[in-house]
């Protein structure tokens, strides 16, 4: 029998999108081969290390560090096990999907992985495995620090908010700290919606007590007790895994009346979102949170100050709070090292579109775009030229070639009239039609639209008619200037980023893509 | 210049101001300034700026904004500059800051308002000339001030244009064709009312208003309050009037003539013609909410069934003959002289009505003293709220509630016994809810399960359901609990109150007997959820109490009431805001009609009879003598005219054969008299057995005042003429001068200011000072120029709180084999009272007639189902109502309304009363139900009778 041998691990993917290209049948084939061969390996469903183009992703645990097959089909697989690819023999490493070593491998070594360092790389369930590999030290620090003491180390961070708005999480948990009340609560912000984004999601499938931990420094920053993580309601496998996370931490007491030992309090929940791109808006969030209609709150009141059930709460996104643990665990200082300007730390993006490697890159910030698309995205998949890159979600501008020089930095991408926002690169080849693409971006908020202001609730359904006449060639200079003056409406007139931040992708395509603007569909 | 606005004074209620005012205490109001468009302005802290510059008369375009809801800061019409800061803000939801410099009008703000404009206009129909708002529009207005000129989108696009109407409510209709999705309604409804019935369905572009989950607004949740229609901008919910009728061209400020709480109207006119009663911002009782039976149901006044024609007959077996106002007032006159001159001065009597005037009130017990000289006069109060006045005085000397309607604002605790305001005090109950809903926490002690205990976002409400008759039984418990966990405010009784009486009664509440473990037999509250209930009340800050007619209409309601006064006494809670003992009273006027000397043994203003100065005041300015011996209360009154010594009555707007229990006595009564007159409206039931029948005004074809539930008195203010030729007062004093005592007014504000020169409490009353204030609570006078918001604030009228024993002592009216059921009865919210005015309006559309609500356990045991014709059958008498099955009435309990007299719930009631006032007992009948298959006895005899009476009225009915 296998079991009193020394094992050899080797690790099968078990996030959304390995599972999604094949990654439950390698495991099922995987644990099969080892029982009716008798092998010594241990077979673990690790997240994945977010090179999607090769999952699913088979990685075995050698002497030198472990190594990487991908991507592994049942056929490969099949090839592999001919190989007997445990031996590691030549058989196995002349075989085209062997990768060698994964931390070799040219995308993820060129990386800074600091919030993502555990992704991948451990069993995301084993808080054995998070703690071998760091988890907790940043807790055990903070519950040495006052509470002033722990938002002063995320103050000096710099860290900003990474759900888009890159607000200073220091400067927002400074205010709920300072705001007095009996209850006060720590929101996660987990309605991952943006196109093209995923950050959120492999975070929590693959290392969540990572979001856990970050959640329990800022209720300990901030003395709040309850913690709530709104979750997209799409994000099931998140869900099990989140809450299967919060079961085990509360056995080993990190979570609970007593946390770590310390005599502090701290729970969590999951929430299921509603199901609308508007509830990832903090306020709709809170709105929805409390059980009612996904509606955007004016501020002030900020939610710092009256937030979930109108008292003080902190809500970050999933990265924000998953980027606390190694600030605290390291110290402010060293997260501050990363990044240039007031842009601080490391930045998750999310590559996807029509890229030859897709899958999450992280890096500090000051990279140019291009280093990004070209060295980590390896160009077109199609091969053809690129045309168009939209950065942070459906509400990013739609930058072309000349713009793709830009440093990735919030300041910088502001003063190209673009944003970061959550981090997620969305690339076109030369066969997009861009008019199309505006359109798609005004038909995308109306559809997404709460219906609470007028220009985002009526005007984005007259954007979309005003962008079909353009279409049409009706009108088309008038309908042009109709459409510039709606989205300076928009931008100026609505309640909050939904339809304020629309005129963003739509005017870039139109500035920066004139002619599918003016072609004539009357040919 | 530098202002400072008191919100009481400087604002108008005819403007909107935007937003609502900034809560805080006057004491700790920060004031901020800053600049709006060059001016200088300053506004409390918390104020929007929308409502700053508004305050200084500088405006700014809006649409989904106005101050009766919280800003919400959608329409972006608003949006200002603010320098230094990015963007546009919204005026309304951005506070004020010091020293902020703003502009309200630039070249940029302009453009985005007009665009903003245009993507409304897109989706709005073009019919403007022929809309129902035209000229009562806001989007009409804000389309012009910002200048819109052209919609650029043009109509072909995606539209709501072709939505259907909802017309299912009887006095609105619902067009969401012309909606501009501003959520003013959803948030009346939520805000104001605190119905929830609205919400906005579907998102973007779809969003729409849906009542319910997507039902019509009569079948959905919707109570018809008309706070959605008062919020809405456009003409998308409007009042079926002024479709019909066009928008009016002139308006009064009056009272409404429905319950106690006396909410101010605006009556917007065509002329003569009520157009519409609009809820009055300025109306303290009210604050521009309404309910649907003051905001719609006014047709009444209107009616096909209004007799117009002073009629008389020599017996009630003939016909009526339509005579002149004189002739009928001599026919009158010369009939009770004559009854006088048989049977003795004191056989016959007068009862005021609580539906009129203070004034014709007045007038009625002055006639009575004066004219026919005895003091044989009583009001409807007798059978509602006697022993309110009775207990109140008692314990803290003054026959009236001790608060203001805004006091439920500061309260931390509610309890409501006996009382169902969401449908008897619906515009109080909206107040009440708003307050709950900010965490006030609630207890209510009813058998029932009323409504206010399933309000939305009110949780965690002590229901404390007691067998019906067992009140005092509670309330000793209540007080016993606090004096056994020491829970009492030992200083505020030290201090205030009559410390002899106050042991007294501390060593009769203590005894083991009034404990809430022994009473838990009584009352069947079990002991725990009693001391939680007495724990709260003690110790949760400011403690209210309301109550209503299940509070006095007992065997012990006199002593209900002071036990409710001794544990606001026990506990501190009197004498300030958000405290207090408070009458939800029924009618609106019952409390004036006390006030007025309606009882057989008080002159107005609450001075006994046998007070010989103020006897003598009294006699000096009517010139005659007074007897010094109280008269007969009304149920005297029956007795004696039953026993053939009474035998003539006076009855002004008050149908005793409906709303008096007993009615085979009553009817009994009536059939003896041999001059009954009755001056009404309609010819209701009493008026069946009159001799003489002279024609009522409605509230609308008069000038007066109504003292409401809180001491307010509140203008009533003609906007037709008397459909009857008279005004009630006018009426009396024809009679009076037929009578031979002559009667000079020129104008209801003579008679004020005749009662001000008699009556201590309002001399500083004057139509004169209610017009410059809008209203005035009494005590006005000398010490109280502006009158008495809050009673017993330094100390009790009384001088020291009086704490009196309160025994419990269980009804005559008990359950036996043969009547195992308790029959209690209410309110329903579309009816009011007797129904003689809501049955004529569409209201019954809501509830066409009466039923029996009986636990399913009580029916199961008799073989009845929802919808059998059940029996009730009381040892006074039976009637047939149809049944109800429902969980809200415990077992053993059964519940009806008595809107509809063909109902007979009083056939069933007895003749058990109050110890100390008469009150009669509707609240406990001991009776059985049992599955019949025809009507009543009676019902069937006063189907015939009815009919007969009709065709005595010569009304050709078709």
């Amino acid at each position: 029998m296998a079991n009193n041998r020394a094992l050899s691990k080797v690790f099968v993917p078990s996030d959304t999108t390995a599972i999604s290209l094949g990654s439950d049948d390698i495991a099922a084939r995987m644990a099969t081969t080892i029982s009716q061969q008798d092998l010594a390996l241990q077979l673990v469903r690790n997240g994945s290390r977010g090179l999607y183009w090769l999952e699913p992703m088979l990685e075995l645990e050698t002497e030198a560090g472990r190594v990487a097959f991908g991507p592994v089909t049942a056929e490969t697989f099949a090839d592999l096990v001919a190989a007997e690819f445990w031996v590691l023999g030549e058989q196995a490493t002349a075989h085209p999907s062997y990768l060698g070593l994964t931390e070799e491998i040219d995308f993820l070594k060129k990386q800074q992985r600091l919030t993502f360092e555990r992704v991948g790389v451990i069993d995301p369930l084993s808080i054995n495995d998070y703690q071998q590999q760091g988890g907790f030290e940043g807790l055990q620090k903070s519950l040495a620090l006052s509470a002033q003491g722990i938002v002063d180390e995320v103050k000096g961070s710099g860290l900003r908010g990474r759900g888009g708005a890159a607000f200073p999480a220091g400067i927002k948990w400074q205010t709920v700290l300072d705001t007095q009340a009996e209850q006060k609560y720590i929101v996660c912000n987990a309605d991952e919606g943006d196109s093209g984004t995923y950050a959120d999601r492999m975070l929590m499938e693959s290392d969540p007590f990572c979001l856990i931990e970050g959640m329990t420094i800022a209720g300990l920053a901030v003395a709040a007790t309850c913690g709530y993580i709104y979750l997209r309601e799409e994000y099931r496998l998140s869900q099990q895994r989140l809450e299967a996370a919060i079961a085990i931490a509360e056995q080993t007491g990190f979570l609970g009346e007593d946390v770590a030992g310390s005599g502090r309090r701290f729970s969590i929940t999951v929430r299921l979102g509603a199901g609308a791109y508007i509830c990832g808006e903090e306020t709709a969030l809170l709105e929805s949170l409390e059980g009612k209609r996904g509606m955007v709150r004016p501020k002030p009141p900020l939610p710092a100050i009256e937030g979930l059930f109108k008292q003080p709460t902190v809500i970050n996104n999933v990265i924000t709070l998953a980027s606390v643990p190694i600030i605290l665990a390291k110290g402010g200082a060293f997260y501050q090292d990363f990044g240039m300007g007031r842009s601080r730390g490391s930045l998750p993006l999310q590559l996807a579109g029509n890229l030859k490697q897709t899958g999450l890159v992280e890096l500090a910030f000051g990279v140019s775009l291009d280093i990004v698309l070209q060295q980590f995205g390896g160009g077109t998949r199609t091969g053809r030229p690129m045309k168009a890159v939209q950065v942070g979600g459906p509400l990013g501008a739609y930058l072309a070639e000349g713009q793709w020089q830009t440093l990735l930095d919030y300041e910088a991408f502001a003063s190209a009239g673009a944003v970061l926002g959550h981090g997620g690169i969305v690339v076109f080849d030369d066969s997009v039609d861009m008019l199309e693409q505006a359109r798609f971006s005004m038909e995308f908020c109306a559809i997404e639209s709460c219906g609470k202001c007028t220009p985002c609730r009526i005007g984005s359904t007259r954007g979309v008619e005003v962008i079909d006449k353009i279409k049409a060639g009706k009108d088309r200079q008038k309908n042009l200037e109709l459409l510039t003056d709606l989205c300076d409406t928009l931008e100026h007139g609505s309640l909050c980023a939904m339809g304020g931040m629309t005129p963003f992708p739509v005017m870039s395509a139109v500035n920066y893509f004139p002619d599918d603007f003016n072609r004539s569909d009357e040919t | 210049m530098l202002q400072f606005f008191d919100p009481q004074k400087d604002l108008s209620p005819d403007k909107d101001y935007g937003t609502p005012a900034a809560v805080h205490n006057q004491a700790d109001m920060e004031l901020i300034t800053m600049t709006i468009d060059g001016r200088q302005v300053t506004a409390p802290a918390g104020t929007s700026i929308m409502r700053a510059a508004m305050m200084s008369d500088i405006h700014i375009p809006k649409l989904c904004a106005t101050d009766s809801l919280e800003a919400f800061g959608s329409c972006r019409v608003c949006l200002i500059e603010i320098e230094g800061r990015k963007g546009y803000p919204a005026s309304c939801t951005t506070p004020v800051q010091e020293g902020l410099v703003i502009r309200t009008q630039s070249e940029q703000v302009a453009k985005l308002r007009r665009n903003v404009l245009e993507l409304y206009i897109s989706d709005h129909p073009l019919d403007c000339l022929t809309c129902p708002a035209n000229g009562d529009c806001e989007l009409q207005d804000v389309a012009g001030e910002v200048g819109l000129r052209e919609v650029r989108y043009g109509f072909e696009g995606e539209n709501h244009l072709t939505v259907e109407k909802d017309q299912s409510n009887p006095y609105f209709t619902f067009d969401a064709s012309k909606c501009i999705v501003c959520s003013r309604c959803v948030r009346a409804c939520e805000e104001v009312q605190g119905t929830y019935a609205l919400t906005i369905d579907g998102r973007g572009f779809d969003s729409k208003v849906s009542a319910g989950q997507d039902e019509s607004f009569m079948d959905s949740e919707c109570v018809s309050c008309g706070a959605c229609v008062q919020a809405c901008p456009t003409a998308t919910l409007i009042e079926n009037s002024v479709i019909d009728q066009g928008q009016a061209e002139d308006s009064v400020v009056t009272t409404c003539a429905y319950c106690g709480v006396g909410c101010a109207f605006k009556a917007e006119l065509k002329g003569e013609q009520v157009v519409r009663m609009v809820p009055y911002k300025g109306g303290e009782a009210n604050r521009g909410h309404s309910c649907v039976k003051g905001r719609f149901a006014f047709g009444y006044a209107t009616h096909k069934d209004r007799v117009t024609t002073p009629m008389i007959r020599d017996s009630i077996d003939q016909p009526w003959q339509k005579v002149s106002w004189d002739e009928a007032v001599n026919f009158a006159a010369k009939r009770i002289r004559s009854i006088q001159q048989q049977y003795g001065r004191d056989s016959v009597g007068g009862i005021t009505s609580s539906r009129c005037t203070n004034e014709e009130t007045y007038l009625v017990q002055k006639l009575v003293r004066a004219a026919f000289g005895n003091n044989n006069v009583d009001t409807c109060a007798r059978v509602c709220h006697s022993p309110t006045g009775y207990g109140l005085k008692t314990t803290l000397g003054e026959s009236a509630g001790t608060q203001t309607f805004d006091s439920v604002e500061h309260s931390d605790v509610v309890m409501i016994i006996g009382a169902n305001p969401t449908d008897a005090h619906p515009v109080f109950a909206s107040r009440l809810k708003k307050r709950l809903r900010q965490g006030a926490k609630l207890i209510v002690a009813d058998p029932r399960r009323i409504d206010l205990l399933d309000s939305p976002h009110i949780d965690g409400a002590h229901h404390l359901i007691l067998r019906p008759g067992t009140n005092v039984a509670f309330i000793n418990a209540m007080a016993h609990t606090i004096i056994d966990e020491q829970l009492a405010a030992d200083d505020f009784v030290a201090q205030r109150c009559d410390m002899e009486a106050f042991n007294r009664w501390k060593s009769f509440i203590i005894e083991p007997i009034n404990s809430p473990e022994k009473m838990a037999e009584v009352t069947g509250i079990p002991a725990e959820n009693l001391r939680a209930a007495a724990r709260l009340f003690a110790q949760g800050g400011n403690s209210a109490i309301y109550y209503g007619l299940g509070v006095t209409e007992h065997s012990q309601g006199s002593s209900m009431v002071m036990g409710i006064a001794n544990l606001a006494m026990l506990t501190g809670n009197i004498g300030r805001e958000g405290v207090g003992v408070n009458p939800l009273r029924g009618q609106n006027n019952v409390q004036g009609a006390c006030d007025m000397g309606s009882f057989p043994h008080e002159l107005p203003g609450y001075r006994h009879l046998s007070n010989t100065e103020v006897r003598q005041q009294f006699e000096q300015a009517w010139g005659v003598p007074i007897d010094s011996e109280p008269g007969l209360r009304i149920p005297n009154m029956l007795d004696a005219a039953v026993a053939g010594s009474y035998k003539g009555l006076y009855c002004q707007g008050e149908d005793i054969a409906q709303s008096d229990p007993n009615t085979h006595h009553v009817e009994a009564a009536l059939r003896n008299l041999e001059c009954l007159i009755v001056q009404d409206i309609f010819l209701n039931e009493t008026a069946k057995y009159a001799h003489v029948f002279l024609p009522g005004a409605s509230f609308l074809e008069k000038d007066g005042t109504f003292t409401n539930a809180e001491r307010r008195i509140s203008p009533v203010r003609k906007v037709m003429e008397p459909l009857g030729g008279k005004a009630d007062w006018e009426g009396t004093v024809a009679l009076s001068n037929a009578l031979g005592y002559p009667m000079e007014y020129n104008h209801p504000s003579e008679i004020m200011d005749e009662i001000a020169s008699l009556t201590p409490t309002f001399s500083g009353v004057s139509y004169q000072r209610i017009n410059e204030e809008g209203s005035l609570q009494w005590p006005c006078n000398d010490d109280a120029p502006n009158g008495t918001p809050t009673m017993h604030v330094d100390e009790f009228v009384r001088g020291k709180g009086f704490f009196a024993i309160t025994e419990y002592v269980a009804t005559d009216e008990k359950v036996t084999r043969r009547f195992p059921l308790l029959l209690t009865t209410g309110r329903i919210l579309s009816q009011y009272n007797v129904g003689a005015q809501t049955r004529r309006t569409p209201n019954v559309d809501w509830h066409d007639k009466d039923s029996l609500e009986i636990h399913p356990h009580d029916a199961e045991d008799r073989g009845i189902v929802e919808g059998d014709k059940v029996q009730v059958a009381s040892r006074a008498g039976d009637t047939v109502l149809t049944a109800q099955l429902t969980g809200r009435v415990q077992p053993g309990v059964v519940y009806t309304t008595f809107h509809h007299p063909e109902s007979g719930a009083n056939v069933v009631t007895t003749d058990n009363s109050d110890w100390a006032t008469n009150c009669p007992e509707y609240k406990v009948t001991a009776v059985q139900i049992s599955k019949v298959a025809k009507n009543s006895e009676w019902q069937q005899q006063f189907k015939s009778f009815t009919e007969q009476q009709l065709d005595f009225l010569g009304r050709d009915d078709g």
